[in-house]
């Protein structure tokens, strides 16, 4: 039985989906649409949390006070990725980062650019987690989690 | 905790890259080697809990159907269990309830991947939503290799040493893969090796990391009564945990990790384990990456946080040290996502029961068995002793 290579089928699955925002995350991205990051606090726990939330998860009651926050803040960890597979959305190498945008109370996930990210070493040598970071934007935006292009060292 | 509920017997696959059988059959490969072991027969069997990744890895919906023949589960109950990474713990639990609640005496747990038939961190992926987080998220390596660096600055340890301590579970892991027959990698690798080797997502490397592998395992969960009829050497449950974390990866502490300290208190305290490190002969700790292996050390109270590497580097964790961990080898050596955490019960069962062969370590009486699943999101913990 061994050394002897059995037949194999190729398949591919491919659905469509259509997955409803719901008004909270709808006025999330209509604020990136307008250069504006927006959160929810917490009326119970008071804290903010961003992106804005339609309740808190903790408190369970409706996070509905909406805030605008900034778009500055730390580096908390990133993630230097530079392989492909099927299915990615964003093309690598990227870097993934966790951010904790000043005045709110969860970490915000996106990613650092604005330096040459193909060599790693070099990337190394700028990016540090607690380092201050900078939202940039896109200019072509619209509405989606990508109007903010990354975040940039300060 | 219910009635009292034992496992009276496994049975593995060899893992690895099984394009030699097709998928139901490598699932019959198990069944079969567990009542072979059991000399139990499909007409004893209760009910049946089975379980993969999400189906988006399998390419076929409802694995639980697909493989109802190759497990003899028509015209039983049955039931699929699916949390990820940690699917085979869950599998294990599902069985453990089903038996601890008094509506079954035998029940049959099967967990089973073939992760070359598909694409794992695609899979992993659409465990995040398309609006948000699916697109910083480069599948598992992504999400684990920001937890290390939040832990390294947490503790403040230095990149070296933990670098050193990761090479150094790479090294002894793989060795200790070799005598384990089942395992998947079996490769001699150098700490500088490890240290040297291609970055997957930076700090961790290739040799950090689990390869994809096929392969199932069955294991018999069996009522007391049961377990003195058929007078087979039990494998007692002595504390089951699980926890679940909040969705969005940035709302919580993946450093201090409650969803792993609160599954293995609650195991604990089931389990009446005051000193893990202590009162654990062995470990079958679920560690796809070398660097999430020492995190889990000290969720689970092995040492204190930020002790971990030191305490790796001293050999605490070796077969010969205090507390071994994964003496087969563990995740790291063989990874088929839907059967790895049935595998560290299993593992563990064999320990307890004095039936692990070259990797047996002296004594075992009490185990730890554990596995994570999700973008860090479930972790599950089994405890299995050789008392009741
Ligand atoms: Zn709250």
């Amino acid at each position: 039985m061994e050394a002897k290579e059995y037949k194999t089928i190729k398949t591919e699955i491919r659905l469509p989906y259509e997955l409803a925002y719901g008004a909270t995350w709808t006025r999330f991205f209509e604020g990136l649409k307008n250069k504006t990051i927006y959160g929810t606090k917490c009326t119970k726990c008071g804290r903010i949390l961003v992106p804005a939330r339609s309740f808190c998860p903790r408190c369970f009651v409706d996070a509905d006070q909406w805030v605008e926050v900034s778009q500055v803040g730390t580096l908390i960890a990133w993630c230097y990725t530079n392989y492909k597979y099927f299915g990615m959305p964003t093309e690598p190498p990227f870097i993934g980062s966790l951010i904790r945008l000043n005045g709110t109370d969860v970490n915000f996930l996106h990613l650092m650019g604005g330096f040459d990210l193909n060599n790693f070493d070099e990337v190394k040598k700028i990016i540090k987690s607690g380092m201050k970071v900078e939202a940039v934007w896109s200019d072509d935006r619209k509405g989606h989690i990508m109007d903010i292009k990354y975040f940039r060292p300060l | 905790m219910g009635r009292p509920v034992a496992i009276i017997g496994v049975g593995q696959t060899k893992h690895g890259r099984r394009m030699d059988v097709s998928y139901p059959e490598l699932v019959r490969e198990a069944v079969v080697a567990v009542f072979n072991e059991t000399g139990l027969t499909p007409n004893d069997i209760d009910g049946v809990v089975s379980g993969t990744m999400p189906s988006m890895m399998e390419g076929i919906a409802l694995t639980h159907f697909y493989f109802a023949d190759a497990m003899q589960a028509a015209g039983k109950p049955i039931m699929k269990t699916e949390t990820c990474g940690s699917t085979g713990v869950s599998i294990a639990h599902t069985a453990y309830y089903w038996v601890a609640s008094g509506m079954a005496d035998l029940v049959l747990a099967v967990g089973h991947e073939k992760m070359n038939e598909g694409n794992s961190q695609a899979t992993m992926t659409t465990v995040a939503e398309p609006f948000y987080q699916r697109y910083f998220i480069s599948g598992a390596p992504g999400v684990f290799s920001m937890q290390s660096q939040m832990w390294m600055d947490r503790y403040n340890i230095p990149e070296e040493k933990i670098r050193d301590a990761a090479a150094f579970i790479s090294v002894t892991h793989h060795d200790d893969a070799f005598d384990n027959p089942y395992a998947h990698i079996k490769m001699k690798v150098t700490m500088d090796e490890v240290k040297n080797a291609r970055i997957i997502t930076y700090p961790v490397r290739l040799l950090d990391v689990c390869p994809n592998s096929d392969g199932a395992c069955a294991v018999i969960f069996a009522s007391k009564d049961m377990v003195k009829k058929l007078g087979r050497k039990p494998a007692w449950v002595k504390g089951v945990g699980y926890r679940g974390e909040e969705y969005f990866f940035g709302d919580s502490d993946k450093v201090v990790w409650e969803s792993a300290i609160q599954a293995a208190k609650q195991a604990y305290d089931q389990a009446g384990i005051k000193n893990p490190r202590k009162e654990l002969d062995v470990a079958e700790v679920y560690n796809p990456f070398t660097f999430q292996e020492m995190l889990f050390y000290e969720c689970f109270g092995f040492c204190e946080p930020g002790e971990s590497p030191d305490m790796v580097l001293k050999g605490t964790f070796t077969r010969k040290g205090e507390l071994p961990c994964d003496p087969s080898g563990g995740t790291l050596c063989t990874n088929p996502i839907g059967a790895t955490g049935l595998i560290r019960v299993a593992e563990a069962a064999l320990q307890v029961t004095g039936k692990a062969g070259d990797h047996q370590i002296p004594k075992a009486k009490l185990a730890l068995s554990h596995a994570m699943g999700g973008v860090d999101q479930f972790n599950g913990i089994m405890i299995l002793g050789s008392k009741l």
